[in-house]
């Protein structure tokens, strides 16, 4: 091969590199490796290099096979969330200084992405209710787990009572990574009521509890106050722990931190990032001042240069795996930068006035889909209070219902047999989301094709 | 005429003879100052019109928000300005070399992003009926597909989001199998001392002590230190390959016999795959497990500090450990093995260690990249990595101290160290100078056992030119600061800032803004 296109060396090059080099061939180059691990060409059975057409091609064929989100009526939610993205956050978070820039560990030549962090982290914590906020973290499960591990660090206790509201994934995060810290986990299934299980939660916390991991909005769409189960909590000086999947609620519900909890954590997807079938996305991370050193991640902080100028660091870092090594908070070395500066640029875009705005439209429409799909004979709508998702009971198993509807091109929303294989008692359960994507129209086909499918069934 | 030949030239009232005059905004022309978004937004500004009308409905008990958030709002042109302004005090690939030793700053094909963002990858639900997502499915077969073959692995788990996460994902299935076979006593790992920091973290993490194991003088593991403290404690080792000294471990396969001899597993560390992707395979040494970093060998971009994407490969006796989900062909389509279907041909799998599937985004744009170069072209990769990187080396080897050029050829990385600079010079002012000529300075103090290390990788997607004029830049820096140029103690002059105290950020961290009118 002569010349591939991301490859800039001639074989002319390549020659008077050797000879400066002293190497006969690119061989001598790998008389380290051992002979009998030496591959003398190109691995059998895979392809060669192919044009940029021809690549182009093959993605695309494969991208065709999937049903795009925005092509049919779209009502997924539960974890990842559709909302509209302004055309300029992809446009500026593709500007090749964020793009393919690294880690600001040099930070005279990256204050550009310091200062997003910096700004970012001011309105993360605002958004959450909290003193303070890192600069992100991998996704809203592990920085779950993280909490969780940070509140265990706090209280040196190790029983964490997670509610049965919380995301599924999320607790199965949490319990791979107990088996191995000896953690304990209280977890539950959730039941099909209005009612979230906070008063069961509170009567549980007891002396040896580190934390109480609450989702809001929960699983299932529902809201409670939680001022008396951070209460309870600190009662027993045990901290709260909330996490938020749908940052955009935050926009028209009290923040966690308003309401005592000690961390807050989230899904920051739905700001900026888009669905990308799960990832990447980017984890919010806030809490009181008083645990910053035993939060793990990455914090950019405000300094002076030797000019006197304002300019950002990364710092604290001495609790971080690079400086402290085994005795580290975690051993997380990244951060999710680029869908951090998408979350904070969609953010700036909205400002208090246009998340409050889309959060009020978001809700106006999950209500005005509830009411018509609680109308569908057979459906009941489980939900007294939601933001921008609720759950059904269809009165028979919603599953096979979801692909069905599926088939017709509609998304209906997310089975909790899917979330929940095996419980029975929670198989009639859908949970729809309902966002400022979302139209009248669609409500409408959702509600018939859901009238008929039911139909269908009974008869 | 319209020339003026008076002699007359502006002048600002400060400027003095040979000092450069200060600006009323602070700005130097293209350099511009930025302020933050909470000194130029406000509550009541937005750049997103939603449609009109009223937004009635209350159905969220009484927990609406009463007091105000604090977020301020920007204009669409204002913040596209701010974030413009912003990204030009960023150094970039794009910009220029960018040789961050152990980092793999290579160039980010635009095809990657051009092809993540179609929507049928890009709008699509991680739990959308499976049926409806096949094509998503068969992205990630395919891609695992080119990194188990690669590798010469047997398995491959996708989801850990990142190369620390790949790491954990490793050791959680070492553990797990140790524990299959009640041996969870095994509660050592080693790892040598020139390791990336997240080797230890991990460890600990998983409830194993870790154990140093020493370097010899050529930069590579010792391999009898190693093998002595084998024993029947030991669950096994993380050992980088290249190592961080960027030298190939002759001794891998060895080492791997004698652990696996001796009940144990070995974790290879892939953050230097770069280097012999299609020259070796780390399954011909023995590896049992090893992290991929999508965002280093396969060109995923780093994006100013992630997201990263680390799958990680897995040999056949750690397979059964994989963790979940994952993707199974089945006659014409793909399924997802998740905790419901695991049971019956999964059942060891150590669980879940994300939402959903991993990072897809960067699935795509590794997979458009793979694709793009082919196994031959891979193959090329390696060969020009390793084969710049020695340029490198022995263009500079007799300007700057390099303790292993008498080790052999280095591989895609070369390492120096401070000795020979001027009394009270040290490798961050060489650093800091590189950035006054244009350049992103190389990783400095690490690997530790060198001593003022400066790890420069160049990457194959570096022309000779560029290689040229980094060489250039770097041994007239060196010159200068062996010569004990007092100027390069207070570099960078010509950044968008001088050096910050990092000093006081740590001492009182000022990590969210307030405002000081208030």
């Amino acid at each position: 091969m002569e010349r591939m296109r991301y490859l800039p060396l001639t074989s002319s090059d390549r020659a008077e590199m050797l000879s400066v080099i002293g190497a006969g061939s690119v061989d001598d180059l790998f008389v380290d490796v051992p002979e009998s691990a030496r591959l003398s060409g190109p691995i059998a059975g895979l392809p060669d290099h192919a044009s940029e057409l021809a690549v182009e091609r093959h993605m695309t064929a494969l991208a065709r096979k999937n049903t795009v989100a925005g092509d049919v009526p779209f009502f997924l939610g539960c974890g990842a969330y559709r909302h509209h993205v302004p055309a300029s956050v992809d446009h500026l978070i593709q500007r090749g200084e964020f793009l393919t820039a690294y880690t600001p560990y040099q930070p005279e030549i990256a204050q550009g992405t310091l200062q997003m962090l910096f700004e970012f982290q001011t309105q993360v914590a605002r958004l959450l209710g909290t003193d303070v906020a890192n600069a992100s973290m991998y996704d809203g499960s592990t920085a779950c787990w993280e909490a969780i591990g940070m509140a265990r660090r706090i209280t040196k206790k190790s029983k964490a009572i997670l509610s049965s509201g919380l995301h599924p994934h999320y607790v199965s995060v949490a319990k791979t990574m107990a088996k191995y810290t000896g953690d304990t986990l209280e977890t539950g299934t959730p039941v099909l009521t209005a009612e979230t299980d906070i008063d069961q939660m509170i009567a549980a916390i007891d002396g040896d509890t580190s934390c109480v991991v609450v989702q809001y909005p929960d699983i299932l769409g529902r809201i409670a106050d939680l001022t008396p189960l951070a209460e309870a909590c600190h009662a027993k000086k045990a901290l709260l722990i909330a996490v938020v999947t749908e940052p955009v609620a935050l926009g028209a519900i009290r923040a966690p931190g308003e309401m005592d909890a000690d961390i807050v954590v989230g899904e920051g997807q739905s700001l900026g990032v888009g669905l990308q079938f799960g990832g990447p996305y980017v984890g919010l991370m806030g809490c009181k001042d008083k645990y910053i050193r035993q939060m793990p991640g990455r914090f950019c902080g405000e300094t002076v240069d030797a000019d006197g100028k304002r300019g950002f660091v990364l710092t604290l870092s001495t609790r971080e795996q690079h400086i402290r090594r085994e005795k580290a908070t975690s051993n997380i070395c990244t951060n999710s930068g680029l869908c951090a500066l998408a979350f904070s640029i969609h953010m700036t875009l909205l400002g208090e006035a246009g998340l409050r705005r889309m959060a009020g439209i978001n809700h106006a429409n999950a209500c005005r889909a509830a009411d018509r799909l609680a109308k569908v004979p057979g459906v009941k709508l489980v939900n007294d209070v939601f933001f921008n998702e609720f759950t059904l009971d269809l009165g028979r198993e919603a599953r096979p219902i979801v692909r069905t509807l599926a088939e017709r091109g509609v998304l209906a929303g997310v089975s909790l047999g899917r979330l929940y294989p095996g419980e029975d008692a929670l198989a009639n359960g859908l949970v729809v989301a309902v966002t400022e994507t979302v139209t009248a129209e669609d409500i409408e086909t959702l509600a018939k094709a859901l009238a008929e499918v039911l139909g269908e069934v009974l008869a | 005429m319209t020339i003026n030949q008076s002699g007359w030239k502006p002048t600002s009232p400060e400027a003095k003879d040979g000092e450069v005059p200060a600006t009323f905004t602070g700005n130097r022309a293209l350099m511009l100052e930025e302020k933050l978004i909470f000194e130029i937004g406000d509550d009541k500004t937005t750049g997103v019109d939603f449609a009109e009308g009223d937004v009635a409905g209350s159905r969220l008990g009484d927990l609406s928000r009463k007091d105000p958030i604090g977020l301020p709002g920007l204009s669409e042109p204002e913040t596209v300005r701010h974030y413009t302004r912003l990204s030009r005090q960023n150094y970039a690939i794009d910009l220029g070399l960018f040789p961050l030793g152990s980092c793999t700053m290579k160039h980010n094909p635009r095809l990657n992003e051009k092809m993540a963002r179609l929507p049928g990858f890009s709008d699509v639900h991680p739990l959308a009926p499976v049926d409806t997502v096949q094509g998503a499915l068969e992205v990630i077969h395919q891609l695992a597909h080119w990194l188990v073959t690669l590798t010469g692995m047997t398995s491959v788990a996708m989801s850990p989001k990142a190369g620390a996460h790949g790491e954990l994902c490793g050791i959680l299935a070492i553990k797990a199998a140790l524990e299959k076979r009640g041996e969870g006593h095994r509660k050592v790992i080693l790892v040598p001392e020139s390791a990336h920091g997240t080797n230890p973290a991990t460890a600990a993490f998983a409830g194993f002590s870790v154990e140093d194991i020493p370097a010899t003088a050529d930069g590579r593991v010792d391999t009898a230190a190693l093998k002595a403290r084998l024993g029947p404690d030991v669950a096994g080792v993380m050992i980088t390959n290249p190592n961080t000294c960027g030298l190939f471990e002759r001794d891998l396969k060895d080492i791997s016999d004698a652990v696996h001899a001796a009940g144990g597993y070995v974790y290879c560390d892939g953050a230097n795959f770069n280097a012999i992707v299609g020259r070796v395979r780390p399954g011909d040494l023995g590896v049992d497990a090893m992290h991929i970093n999508l965002h280093k060998t396969f060109s995923t971009p780093h994006g100013g500090g992630g997201p990263g994407s680390g799958p990680v490969v897995f040999s056949e006796a750690l397979t059964p450990f994989a963790p979940l989900p994952f993707v199974e062909k089945t006659g014409e389509g793909f399924r997802l093995v998740e905790e419901e279907n695991a049971d019956d041909h999964h059942a060891d799998s150590f669980g879940r260690m994300v939402a959903f599937h991993g990072q897809m985004g960067m699935f795509t744009r590794a997979l458009t990249y793979i694709l793009s170069h082919g196994a031959d072209g891979l193959r090329q990769v390696a060969e020009d990595a390793v084969l710049n990187a020695n340029y490198v080396l022995r263009s500079l080897e007799n300007t700057l101290d390099a303790p292993f050029a008498k080790s052999g050829p280095c591989m895609h990385e070369a390492i120096f160290s401070d000795e020979g600079l001027a009394e009270g010079f040290s490798t961050i002012d060489v650093a800091k100078a590189l950035i006054d000529e244009g350049f992103h300075p190389m990783t400095m103090y690490f690997p530790l056992v060198v001593h003022g290390a400066m790890l420069v990788e160049p990457t194959e997607t570096e022309s000779k030119a560029a290689l040229d004029q980094f060489i250039g830049a770097l041994r007239s820096v060196a010159e200068r600061a062996k010569a004990g140029d007092a100027s390069l103690k207070t570099a960078p002059h010509f950044a968008p800032r001088a050096r910050l105290d990092e000093t006081l950020a740590a001492r009182k961290p000022v990590l969210v803004w307030k405002d000081k009118a208030a």
